[in-house]
């Protein structure tokens, strides 16, 4: 596997982690009703849409400079 | 005599040699770093109830270094690409910006995270004992609640000395939010934003304590893991970093000047390792810390 080939692995990943990490953050709002973890949910999935925007724009690129194969 | 294959790919694998050398390596590493996570996941699910301590990491400043890493998987591969396309100049600020953050993360880790643990302090009640520092342990209110028992005071240890000195017969400690109000629902959770320790000073009799440490491998299960777990990854970004550096400085330069696709596979096999320690990083981060 190439750099690139991981390196998509690895945003993909990361995004799950964002995703997961909102998830977290709601359900301790709900739990313990504190507002700040509201706010780290709505950072976490705001997080998980840049690095998917990121994700699809790396992929582009490479495609497009032909690094991708 | 000049090594094969570092540039073109050999005709039985199709893989320059680097690049074989970097999987063979990083399997070895998957099995290191499974049968690490493995342990941690058995100990856990096989501790007794009220004794695995949760939220004691402070999850604010675990999720900006994992926005640290995330970031320079992001520079790594832009440095990369830009080898890729010969601007050597762009290729130098994204391996800095890289480097930067691998030493963020680790001072972060090393000279905030770590000693905030070792400055801590908990002693584990001896179950006859527990009754006397109720007030300080709130079982029954606990019990009422149907909360774990709690069998720990912990908080900032005042006279320290008493940890290696026999005459010395009890602890000081300034206590915990939770140990100071044990009947204050708020405290029923555990906090993940941490909370500052108190004014509030309880003496802990040492014939009372069965096991008193400071936030250190020795202290629990959950410590050892914690601290070999992000020791040993802390190791491997201290190692990325150094080999990093290396390709920062004016020897690459050289390197590109004779050879730019050599700097650029050596920078790849590089990169492969850097995401796979970030990698390890994703899982460490819900399982240390959020869960």
């Amino acid at each position: 596997m190439s750099l690139k080939a991981f390196h998509i692995v690895f945003i993909l990943f990361s995004t799950l982690l964002a995703l997961g990490t909102g998830v977290w953050c709601v359900w301790v709002n709900l739990v313990e009703g504190v507002p700040i973890y509201l706010a780290g949910a709505i950072a976490s999935f705001a997080a998980a849409i840049a690095l998917i925007v990121y994700g699809v724009w790396f992929y582009r690129k490479m495609k497009r400079l032909r690094i991708i194969t | 005599m000049e090594i094969p294959y570092t540039i073109s790919t050999r005709p039985d694998t199709g893989l320059w040699n680097a690049k074989v050398g970097i999987w063979l390596f990083l399997a070895s590493e998957v099995m290191l770093f499974g049968g690490l996570f493995s342990a941690y996941i058995f100990l856990r699910l096989d501790a007794p109830p009220g004794i695995w301590p949760h939220g004691l990491l402070n999850v604010p400043v675990g999720t900006m270094n994992t926005a640290i890493l995330i970031m320079s998987s992001v520079t790594v591969v832009l440095a990369w690409a830009s080898l890729k396309m010969r601007r050597y100049r762009a290729y130098w600020w994204y391996m800095l910006a890289t480097i930067s953050c691998g030493v963020i993360f680790l001072v972060v880790k090393l000279a905030y995270e770590w000693p905030q643990k070792f400055d801590h302090f908990g002693a584990y009640i001896k179950p006859e004992a527990l009754g006397k520092y109720e007030q300080y342990l709130g079982n029954e209110y606990a019990a009422a609640k149907g909360l774990p028992p709690r069998l720990e005071i912990t908080g900032h240890l005042h006279n320290r000395a008493a940890l290696n000195d026999p005459k010395i017969k009890e602890y000081e400690v300034a206590l915990d939010p939770l140990n100071a109000e044990p009947t204050n629902p708020a405290m029923d959770r555990p906090h993940f934003f941490p909370l500052p320790f108190t004014d509030k000073i309880a003496t802990l009799e040492k014939e009372d304590v069965e096991r008193a440490t400071m936030f250190l491998p020795t202290h629990s299960a959950y410590f050892a893991s914690y601290f070999t777990i992000t020791g040993l990854h802390g190791m491997h970004v201290l190692g990325g970093v150094l080999v990093f550096i290396y390709m920062w400085l004016p020897v690459s330069k050289k390197l590109y000047q004779r050879n730019p696709e050599h700097l650029a596979n050596r920078v790849e096999v590089s990169g492969l390792f850097w995401h796979f320690v970030d990698l390890i990083w994703i899982f460490v981060f819900p399982l240390f810390y959020l869960l």
